[in-house]
Order: structure tokens, then sequence, then C-alpha cells
């Protein structure tokens, strides 16, 4: 078992286009860094030295995670991770 | 090119008077690059020079066109005091690289403005909109 995470269009460069990829650890954190570890360069994308980046939405199943524990959020088997760039501008 | 209905050029114009002097935004989805389902959406900083979609908001808007097998072929803002041509920081925060942004203008109150453009990578190019009946 493992971790689904949903890729937005803009970043299935890092995954060869696809939609969603699988990843593992016990924090959205660990995944993270899981996830780089076989998609390189996506960490990037993803988090900055303060944390998640500000215009980067993180999903674990139905919730934002900033609403949950932000990066310290525990995830496990079956979870699904969506993460969509916010759609913003001025 | 974007072709769009007038209908939905309608629908986005009269939101964006709405929410006047804040900036309104929204998403058309559809397929195959058609533009069908009027999606308004809330502008969660409530701003007159910035707006961004509510994240909880967007999450079920973008599983609800995912599971339609649609995409997000328009997303739209209005600009409240100047003309609608992408600001500095809508170049930087597009993130959609299939999508027609389209900007309306409600500076003047008699008078529509509306534009679509193609963001990517920091470029804008502005392309032709066909209206249909």
């Amino acid at each position: 078992m493992a971790i689904e995470v949903r890729i937005p269009t803009i970043l299935r460069t890092y995954t060869d286009g696809a939609k969603a990829v699988d990843a593992e650890g016990a924090t959205l954190d660990d995944l993270i860094t899981n996830l780089e570890s076989r998609h390189p360069g996506i960490k990037d994308r993803l988090v900055d030295e303060a944390g998640l980046r500000r215009f980067v939405n993180v999903y674990l199943n139905d919730e934002d995670v900033r609403f949950l524990g932000g990066l310290g959020t525990p995830v496990s088997d079956g979870d699904t991770v969506t993460v969509l760039p916010a759609v913003a501008g001025g | 090119m974007l072709t769009i209905s007038q209908e939905l050029v309608d629908k986005i114009v009269a939101h964006a008077r709405a929410d006047h002097p804040d900036e309104a935004c929204g998403v058309i989805a559809g397929r195959d690059d058609v533009p069908e389902r009027f999606i308004p959406m809330a502008n969660a900083e409530r701003s007159p020079t910035f707006y961004r979609f509510d994240s909880m908001e967007q999450f079920h808007v973008w599983r609800e066109m995912d599971d339609r097998d649609e995409v997000p072929v328009v997303i739209y803002h209005s600009h409240t005091a100047t003309e609608a041509y992408p600001s500095r920081t809508d170049v930087s925060y597009a993130s959609e690289p299939d999508a027609h942004y389209v900007l309306v203008s409600t500076r003047d109150a008699n008078e529509v403005e509306f534009r679509s453009y193609r963001i990517l990578d920091g470029e804008i190019s502005e392309e032709e909109v066909r209206f249909i009946p």
C-alpha cells in the first residue's frame, strides 16, 4: 500500500505526464521528500524555506493541510494527497 | 483563439459588475477547448486589487471537473480600476497552462472590456476572441 498523490497539469513534467503517482511517508514532509527521490525537482515547486509554498494548495483526502498540521500532518497508507496550484492574481 | 458563447460572456460580465469594486473570479469548465459550464467562484481576498479562489471551493470544483472529464477551459477575473490586461501578479501565479485567461474590466460603468490571454512560463500572449450566439 502507498499514498496516492494527485499531480496538477503544471507539475506533470516531473511525473512523465502521470496524473497520479504513489509515494510513502509518515508525515506530509516525509512524503514530499520521498516524492522528490522518485521525481527530482518536484519538491522545490511545493515547499520553500518557510514551509509549504503560499500559492500551492495541498489537501489530505478532503481537507486543506493548512487547517490540519501543515507539513507535519500525519499521512498513512490509503490516503490521497491532492496538489492544486492556487488560482490567484491581481 | 477563444470561441465562447455570448451567453457565457454575459454571465462573466454580470458577475464582474455585481462584485465591483472588488475583483470577481471564476471558471468555465468544458471539454476539447469548448467552454460550457459557468462556475462563479468566491474571491477569498474580497479585494479591489487581488483575487484568490477559496482553497476548499477550488478543491470541490476541481474534483467535480475531474469526475466529469472536464478541464478549466476559461479562468476569468475582473480588474476594477485598470485595463483588462494581466498584471504582474496574474502572470506570476498563472498555473493552468491549458486555460484561456479571460480578463474583464469594470472601470467604465458603460463599456465592457473583455479580452483573453494564454499565460505560459511568464509570457503573456493575447488571443482573438470569437463570440458565438
